[in-house]
């Protein structure tokens, strides 16, 4: 499929990138959980989660490791809850002031 | 829901009675996927099947092929709230599959090549209501859509309908998929809206 | 003009809240500047969208991200949509809805992709498409004394680029520059275009004062395939991945 307006082909595989995971993050969490850096439990490599590849929106966002593509993070948001799933992560390294 | 935005109606198209409640036709076939697509060359590709009691069978591609095949003609229903009516398959149905295999389980977890499982009670994938299904409307399963083969369960939410299907695993007690694992339903009957837990 | 606080009283920014049409300009055949009204709007920096979710009346939904394409002036904010064919969200915006309804907002949010005007270092910012609004954002938050910025921007042809007057102005000001790609066809050779029309290729990036040694932070933003394509250019042209910003919009090439 031609893509509409840059004359780039887009590639298979992820969509989108973690930037879109701000939005519905943002309802868990405090802070933008975008610019935290995780680790990959399967290769150890570590991502600012806005450069996960991202799957989705539907039936659930499911982000990525952008080094060996493991399943890192999954959120489904059901009528009356966010269901999120971080278990590929060994850490998430979230920056705070001072 | 009190906010509505006045209009919008969505790209959606009318109900003509044979659909289950919260579903809307649509006329291409969207793409759905938690991941990226396996491409797996036929000379390697298998189908398993694993008992509780850890015996294995296998079949390869041109074993599946030998195996007489159905075609059904079939409504589907995405949990996205999407259905396609009278689409037209190839395959082998599970009665097929699972004609030699000796089994007290309940319950299936199905395995797909790129990681993706999906659960669901054995006696649904019996009876004629699933098979392991290798053409779309006359032509070879698109990688997208799940090709080379896919499972097909039409009577449940698509979901349930694992994509690029690799194994079976008969299992007695009933153990969430990938999806299920993170609030959809586990059973999924589009008729009665299970979508979620607790519907 | 932009504000150097991390703007946004959480509360604020995780509420899905009306958003009022107050009016709509149009920028190319496809693509319309939608301004909302959003009471209480907390600011937001340049690169930071907000996600819209269009509700019908038996409570269908829908449900999109939208960059935010200048800095805010009180209560008004402003997103320009590309219409994507049979896009169910933004033809509904660009075509549909109406001045005074309104969408739900969630927003501003994300960290990631934004550019910080305290920030040091030159600017490279490379858009294709509709990839151009929240690189737009930095452009006009930009102070007139600010670091030098540069924006390669890929479109099919010189009719489809979004704020052209706009960008035109600012490209003659001192510190910005403004190059246009064409990948379909271009503005011809009359009009001083020598490029041949074609795929972003590592020469449109390659400028002097813009080479790894320069050291700008990367923007890149557009369609999936676009954003592999360019930021694989750059790092093979051997900026830092670390200084290499990404944002896709999606597969459809929106
Ligand atoms: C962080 C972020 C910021 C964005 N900012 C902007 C912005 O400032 N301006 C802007 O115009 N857009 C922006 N977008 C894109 C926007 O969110 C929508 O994706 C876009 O408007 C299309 O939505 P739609 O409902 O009109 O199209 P849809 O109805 O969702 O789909 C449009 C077309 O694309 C095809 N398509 C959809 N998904 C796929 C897929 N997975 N594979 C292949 N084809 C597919 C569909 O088949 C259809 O033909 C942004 C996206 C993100 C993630
Ligand atoms: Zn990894």
């Amino acid at each position: 499929m031609q893509d509409k307006d840059s004359g780039e082909e887009p590639v298979g595989g992820a969509g989108l990138d973690g930037n879109v995971l701000a939005g519905p993050l943002s309802e868990v969490f405090a802070v933008d959980i975008t610019t935290a850096v995780g680790r990959c439990r399967g290769c150890g490599a570590s991502s600012a989660i806005a450069t996960l590849r991202v799957h989705g929106p539907q039936p659930g966002l499911v982000g990525r490791c952008p080094g060996c593509d493991d399943v890192l993070l999954r959120i489904v948001r059901t009528p009356d809850a966010v269901w999120l799933d971080l278990g590929g992560l060994t850490s998430l390294r979230i920056p705070s002031a001072g | 829901m009190s906010f509505v935005t006045r209009g919008f109606h969505g790209r959606r198209r009318d109900d003509d009675g044979r659909l289950p409640p919260g579903q809307h036709l649509t006329g291409d076939f969207p793409v759905l996927s938690a991941g990226p697509t396996p491409r797996i060359p036929l000379d390697e590709w298998e189908l398993w099947v694993a008992t509780e009691e850890g015996t294995r069978h296998t079949w390869s591609w041109a074993e599946l092929m030998a195996l007489a095949a159905d075609e059904p003609t079939v409504d589907i229903h995405c949990v996205t709230s999407w259905s396609k009516l009278d689409t037209t398959w190839r395959g082998v149905s599970l009665d097929t599959i699972l004609a030699d295999v000796e089994t007290a389980a309940d319950y299936a977890l199905v395995h797909s090549y790129g990681g993706y499982t999906t659960n669901l009670p054995l006696e649904d994938l019996l009876d004629g209501k699933a098979w392991v299904a290798y053409e779309f409307e006359g032509d070879d399963l698109h990688p997208e859509h799940g090709g080379p083969a896919r499972l097909l369960v039409p009577h449940l939410y698509f979901w349930k309908s694992a994509k690029w299907v690799h194994g079976i695993e008969l299992v007695l007690e009933d153990t969430p998929g990938f999806w299920e694992q993170l609030g959809y339903h586990d059973y999924g009957d589009p008729w009665r809206e299970q979508r979620y837990q607790g519907d | 003009m932009a504000r150097a606080a991390i703007p946004g009283g959480l509360s604020a920014r995780r509420a899905w809240r009306p958003a009022r049409l107050l009016e709509r300009r149009v920028e190319t055949a496809s693509a319309s500047t939608l301004v909302l009204e959003v009471a209480d709007w907390p600011g937001h920096l340049p690169g930071q969208h907000v996600d819209l979710r269009l509700t019908a009346d038996d409570g269908y939904t829908a449900t999109r991200s939208y960059s935010l394409s200048a800095p805010a002036e009180g209560d008004r904010v402003e997103v320009t949509v590309q219409r994507v064919p049979d896009g169910e969200v933004s033809t509904f915006l660009c075509d549909d809805l109406q001045l005074g309804d309104a969408a739900l907002l969630r927003g501003p949010v994300g960290g990631w992709f934004v550019w910080r005007p305290e920030q040091p270092g030159p600017v490279l910012l490379v858009a294709g498409g509709s990839g151009v609004v929240p690189l737009m954002a930095m452009l006009r938050a930009r102070p007139a004394d600010g670091p030098p910025f540069r924006l390669v921007y890929s479109v099919r042809q010189p009719d489809d680029v979004i704020y052209r007057a706009e960008l035109d102005a600012l490209g003659r000001a001192e510190g910005v520059d403004v190059r246009y790609v064409f990948t379909r066809r271009g503005a011809g050779e009359d009009d001083g275009d020598e490029r041949p029309p074609g795929r972003l290729r590592a020469a449109d990036l390659d400028a002097a004062g813009w080479g790894p040694a320069d050291a700008p932070t990367c923007y890149v933003c557009g369609p999936t395939g676009f954003v592999e394509a360019a930021a694989t250019i750059l790092a093979a042209a051997g900026h830092d991945p670390a200084r290499i910003r990404t944002e896709r919009f999606g597969p459809s090439g929106s």
